[in-house]
């Protein structure tokens, strides 16, 4: 779970992770016994239609701002280390 | 009188300056919150750069807004262009947005001055505060215990007398709860009133803004100004924004409120389900004792007695007051323990050390994501989101997350059900007065903190919180009254009705002692 969500843990992290999420999940067992197959899963509290606006430009945040709270930026974009490996 | 609406009206009329006021609540802040911690951030220079302008609006003969020259402040997870928002993490320290909130603009706009942001339990993920990056906010009617959360900063302001109005965020009961514990007033909307654009996203079907005051015509007054409309956030509901304030003077009689069974116990004689019975105290409390349900474990019976002290007291006022049995309530907080991070764990995947806030370097792109969640993540924020991720995994989806949505539905049709009779619902808001720090460690047991909040966020329908009484060593009480959607008209009613029908509740002393002068 630690890798799927990118989280770098130790061995004794892990131990404690596997505790904590094991407490919660074993309450999530009592829904087990529920007979839900009536019942269509809910995703939102209302039913929603997707929402279009007119194609029209807006006024977006200035980009040098936006750049300005990144940990590292260059020539106008985001700067991150290599993503492929060396060959790429 | 140092509610929102008196200062507005004076500060409207002229007969007192923005900057007065202004200068008398940092006083008190500089004087108290080195102890109660309620603020990540005070923006003094910026709120004296705000009140001055109000005040210069004021003698130019320009009306500021129904807000004018009202402190407020507000929970550290709504943006605020070019002043810190942290969510009270590692990860966003000294992040600066490039854009305000819908809400804040709207407050702003109403003539309200930011004075600070408030401290919460990190990215809202919490019912205490104890899990700020930047150390627990200190609840003000006993720094040993907390004040609820995860609005906990906020909750906390509006009661130690640091601000007269608050925002904060709700997902699983984060307003409700930490208002409970204070003392003071909080609402929940109903999903969609108020915009969300700006609120950095916990739960998105769940994530609510809404307010803290110290009484309801003061939290009516900060919900119409922040109701509406937004095209900015898609879930906003394209709903007329009636007059809230309006709701408050308009009586009970007749109102049909219904006391949910599973969240409420009796501690007396238990008979057969009891529908909707008009009458006095007596006949009232009758009907109140006819259990219907399964009463939840772990509901405090201080707490307990005064939800049906308050529930008495709307019968005594001429609603109709019943027992109403909501079943699915019981299954919530095991649903939403697996909604919540599992949308979490979607939402919290742009902190990856790119755009912005922390970044730790490493050798390729996967290694620094993995170095930064780790240390810009807390030990509570770590374990949602792999419990969400878990939630979400193939294998697992159907029998976790899927089940979990299908306990959603079951919720909305009991609640579609309950208010067929009953016009709101009244429960207590938090099973507990305010609790010891570190005295819920164990998940689970903090976790059940939110049993009485969350069902609420699972429909989607407005809740509030208004204290009554107190109960085990002198603490407050709160009752929550649950209406549904877009019914914040006859909650609010009933609001104001427990409201003047509660006990005087002394303030924090040491709130008590410097009010009345400016330091």
């Amino acid at each position: 779970m630690a890798r799927l969500a990118r989280i770098e843990l130790t061995p004794d992290e892990i131990e404690h992770y596997t505790g904590h999420l094991g407490r919660v999940l074993s309450h999530a067992r009592e829904l087990e016994d529920l007979d839900l197959a009536d019942v269509p899963p809910l995703a939102h509290p209302y039913p929603l239609r997707n929402v279009f606006r007119d194609d029209v430009a807006g006024s977006p945040v200035d980009r040098d701002e936006v750049l300005s709270q990144a940990p590292a930026a260059a020539g106008g974009q985001f700067e991150v280390p290599p993503v492929l490996g060396e060959e790429a | 009188m140092n509610t929102a609406h008196a200062i507005a009206s004076d500060v409207r009329a002229g007969t007192r300056r923005a900057t007065d006021v202004l200068e008398d609540f940092l006083g008190r802040i500089e004087a108290h919150d080195g102890d109660v911690h309620a603020f990540n951030t005070v923006t003094a220079d910026q709120a004296r750069a705000a009140a001055a302008s109000i005040d210069a609006a004021v003698d130019g003969g320009r009306d500021p807004g129904p807000l004018a020259g009202v402190p407020v402040a507000f929970k550290d997870n709504l943006c605020t262009r070019g002043v810190a928002t942290t969510c009270s993490s590692r990860m966003l320290e000294g992040w600066q947005p490039p854009y305000d909130a819908t809400v804040v603009q709207a407050m702003t706009a109403a003539g309200a001055v930011m004075i600070g942001k408030t401290n919460l339990d990190e990215f809202a993920m919490g019912s205490s505060t104890e899990h700020s990056a930047f150390g627990p906010t200190r609840n003000p009617y006993d720094f040993a215990r907390v004040p609820g959360g995860s609005s906990g900063g906020s909750a906390a302001a509006v009661a130690a007398g640091f601000a007269p109005l608050a925002l904060g965020s709700d997902t699983g009961g984060s307003i409700r709860q930490p208002a409970s514990l204070c003392g003071i007033v909080g609402i929940k909307p109903t999903y969609g009133r108020v915009s969300r654009y700006g609120l950095v996203a916990f739960a998105s079907s769940f994530d609510q803004i809404g307010p803290f005051a110290t009484d309801v015509a003061d939290a009516a007054l900060a919900l119409g100004v922040i109701s509406g409309h937004d095209p900015a956030d898609s879930t906003s509901i394209p709903a007329a924004v009636p007059d809230f304030e309006a709701a408050l003077g308009r009586g009970v009689e007749g109102l049909r409120v219904g006391v949910v069974s599973e969240l409420t116990g009796s501690g007396r004689n238990r008979a057969a389900n009891g529908g909707p019975v008009q009458g006095d105290t007596a006949l009232g409390n009758a009907a109140l004792e006819d259990a219907a349900g399964e009463v939840l474990d772990g509901i405090d019976a201080d707490v307990t007695e005064r939800v049906l002290e308050a529930a008495g007291a709307l019968a005594d006022a001429g609603a109709i007051v019943g027992r109403v049995s909501v079943p699915a309530v019981t299954y919530g907080l095991t649903a939403y323990y697996l909604i919540a991070p599992a949308e979490a764990s979607s939402n919290l995947a742009r902190y990856d050390g790119t755009r912005y806030g922390l970044r730790i370097e490493g050798a390729d792109v996967e290694e620094m994501n993995r170095l930064t969640r780790r240390a810009g993540f807390g030990d509570e924020v770590k374990a949602r989101i792999m419990l969400g991720t878990f939630a979400l995994s193939a294998g697992y989806y159907d029998a976790y997350y899927g089940k979990a949505q299908r306990v959603r539905m079951l919720t909305r049709r009991d609640f579609d059900a309950a208010y067929a009779d009953y016009d709101v619902l009244l429960s207590p808001t938090s099973p507990c007065v305010a609790f010891r720090f570190g005295e819920r460690a164990d998940p689970m047991t903090m976790y059940r903190c939110d049993t009485c909040t969350i069902p609420s966020n699972l429909s989607g329908d407005p809740a509030m919180s208004v204290p009554f009484g107190t109960g085990a060593e002198g603490l407050p009480v709160g009752v929550q009254i649950m209406a549904p959607a877009l019914g914040e008209e006859a909650m609010l009613t009933v609001a104001a009705a427990i409201e003047r029908a509660a006990p005087e509740l002394a303030a924090p002393r040491f709130a008590e002692s410097s009010t009345g002068g400016a330091a």
